[in-house]
């Protein structure tokens, strides 16, 4: 009842205003409907590129190599001594990662967890008097097709060729047009290590990435072992896990483990990810601000609307209207213009992302136009929403104490 | 014409108001004063002697510095200011100079909103006794319109309907006919008279205006806000 009667007010009060309310209102909806096209272009334009970073690359990748140098016997034996050696040489060891058999055999029992030896190398690819520099993966494709989206980025022939053809190698599409190097034509693939061999193409891909496209070449492991020169050896273990959240955490484990430098996706993208954070902070400052923008219309509104109803709020009191009454009265225009600004903007919002949804970009790296990704998930709209909402009530809660703290003798005394 | 018998509905017992300025002022000075049921008093006096002040204090709308008021024989002294409030609501009747009806709602909801805040009556009795009210003071035609569209006169009577809203034990009026012509200054003067003598209310009148005063049967005169005489006629 008595919440019926302050909301009667209320709605009178709003009524009597329409030109203002729905100023007000306007601004509230212009922030949530900004808030909820800005987040959903950034969320999803992050997870869009979160999602590429976990697709065209192992979660977890075990490398040959160690953080840092072994330490000299000498320092381990003396770590006090006085005499300090120079000009020491790190230790020369063989690359590549020991037991690396047993290290897969081991990983693979994990649930949910595909591990793979591979080995990478350069090698420059040789066809009709051109020459490409590639980098090699000597890989398995039947655990390879887990790792990275090759296989459903094959264009043409196929990644489990390799397993039939003897010799073979898969190319992007990139370097088969710069070299015109088309399928089943025999490329010269040159090592470091000095060997050439004659390899068969067997697929091409196009990933979109033009680094890929332009510079990698897949073949089996033993295939790279012999072009490399290096005999049963891996330098790369590559892990695909259930939870690519929990890489991090997991490749520590690993690392403090076997020694090897252990990289979860996290760390090799770690100036990327950094960047989300400044991109959002960013942004939801600016749309922050926008709806402070808003917020502060509302409070102006409703202050001017307190003293122009001092006199109804003092003749409302000595009818015998609680202060609390009063407050609520504005309270719940305040909560009002938050509403339905919250529900314009939602509108708004589907609207901005309908048309946002039809823009096509090429993104830095890529080939391909592609449409902007968006998220329009429940999160925009909510926090969206709330925002609105809190600023709204905030923003007239101040002037809806100061209608509670009038005092009715000093209108009344004072009417003319 | 005598009220000595029935119960008081409004005492003041040693009301002093004394307002903290740079300088203080001292409103009304030990003002003791008693309203039985039924009385209709008038409330004069020159300028700045006090009796709007008086007023206020009997309506709870400012509290003494001093003293004690009684409201149908309870002492509202130290309450908080919701259970004021809520005194006000149902035990008292406000009509000011000016209407001050809230120009947003029709006629009839002016005179309904204080029912609903109190919330006894479901909102068809509401609206009956509403249009009862209205029609009592002859403006039930006026009912869907708003304030701004009623004479000064009629205005006035929706305030007065107002007060009456809840039934309230006392009605107190300052200045009721302050901003009325002649012809509506009358009618209203009538209307407080028919109050008092036909329904048997309690009524306090502050004014200016010898007539109205002296229509009432009991008159306060206030001097520098003391109690400077307290007739009954």
């Amino acid at each position: 009842m008595l919440w019926r009667v302050s909301m009667g007010i209320a709605a009178a009060q709003l009524r009597h205003r329409r030109r203002q309310t729905l100023v007000s209102t306007l601004g509230v909806a212009l922030g949530v409907g900004f808030f909820v096209a800005t987040s959903a272009l950034m969320s999803g334009s992050e997870q869009d590129m979160v999602k590429r970073l976990l697709d065209n690359a192992p979660h977890i990748t075990i490398k040959d190599e160690f953080r840092e140098a072994a330490p000299q016997p000498v320092f381990i034996a003396f770590p006090q001594g006085a005499v300090t050696l120079t000009n020491t040489k790190p230790r020369e060891y063989l690359r590549g990662i020991k037991n690396h058999g047993a290290m897969v055999d081991e990983l693979s029992r994990q649930p949910g967890v595909v591990a793979e030896a591979a080995l990478m190398g350069q090698a420059i690819i040789r066809y009709a008097s051109k020459d490409a520099s590639a980098g090699v993966a000597g890989i398995d494709p039947e655990k390879e097709r887990f790792l990275t989206t090759i296989v459903s980025d094959m264009v043409e022939g196929s990644l489990m060729r390799l397993k039939t053809a003897s010799q073979g190698i898969v190319i992007g599409q990139g370097m088969s047009i710069r070299l015109g190097l088309g399928m089943d034509d025999l490329a010269t693939v040159v090592s470091p290590a000095g060997l050439v061999r004659r390899m068969k193409v067997v697929g091409i891909f196009r990933t979109g990435n033009l680094l890929l496209d332009e510079g990698q070449a897949y073949m089996l492991i033993k295939d790279a072992q012999v072009l490399l020169d290096k005999p049963f050896i891996a330098n790369r273990v590559r892990i695909k896990i259930a939870d690519p959240d929990a890489a991090e955490e997991y490749a520590a484990q690993l690392e403090s483990r076997w020694g090897y430098r252990t990289e979860s996706w996290q760390e090799v993208n770690r100036d990327f990810l950094g960047l989300f954070i400044v991109r959002n902070i960013i942004t939801y400052s600016i749309v922050g601000a926008i709806m402070a923008v808003a917020a502060f219309g509302i409070f102006n509104i409703i202050s001017t609307v307190v003293m122009e109803k001092r006199r109804d709020i003092a003749i409302l009191m000595s009818m015998g209207f609680r202060a609390g009454d009063i407050e609520r009265i504005f309270l719940v225009q305040g909560a009002f213009v938050g509403l339905i600004g919250m529900f314009l903007g939602w509108g708004l919002g589907l609207i901005l992302l309908q048309m946002l949804g039809t823009v096509e970009i090429t993104v830095p790296g890529l080939m391909d136009a592609q449409k902007l990704p968006l998220e329009k998930g429940p999160f925009q709209f909510g926090v969206g929403g709330a925002f609105a909402l809190v600023s709204a009530v905030v923003a007239a809660w101040f002037p809806a104490r100061k209608a509670a703290a009038v005092r009715p003798v000093d209108i009344i005394r004072g009417a003319t | 014409m005598s009220a000595g018998g029935e119960a008081p509905v409004i005492e003041l017992k040693g009301v002093t108001r004394i307002r903290q300025e740079a300088v203080p002022v001292t409103l009304v000075r030990d003002i003791d004063l008693v309203v039985r049921r039924g009385e209709f008093v008038s409330v004069t006096g020159p300028s700045g002697s006090g009796k709007s002040s008086l007023l206020y204090l009997l309506g709870l709308l400012d509290l003494p510095t001093e003293g004690r008021v009684l409201i149908d024989g309870v002492d509202t002294t130290g309450f908080s200011s919701d259970r004021l409030a809520d005194v006000r609501l149902a035990k008292l009747g406000f009509v000011f100079q000016f209407h001050f009806l809230l120009p947003e709602f029709t006629v009839l909801h002016n005179v309904t909103l204080p029912m609903q805040r109190l919330g006894r009556l479901d909102d068809d009795e509401i609206h009956a006794r509403g249009m009862a009210l209205l029609k009592d003071f002859e403006i039930e035609d006026q009912a869907k319109k708003r304030p701004d569209q009623l004479s000064g006169g009629q205005r006035q009577r929706v305030a007065v309907a107002r007060a009456l809203a809840n039934d309230p034990a006392v009605i107190l009026a300052d200045e009721p006919t302050g901003n009325l012509d002649m012809r509506n200054s009358e009618i209203v003067q009538g209307i407080f008279a028919n109050l008092a003598a036909k329904q048997g209310r309690t009524v306090i009148a502050v004014t200016h205006d010898k007539d109205f005063a002296d229509s009432a049967p009991r008159n306060v005169h206030l001097v520098d806000g003391r109690i400077d005489s307290d007739v009954r006629r």
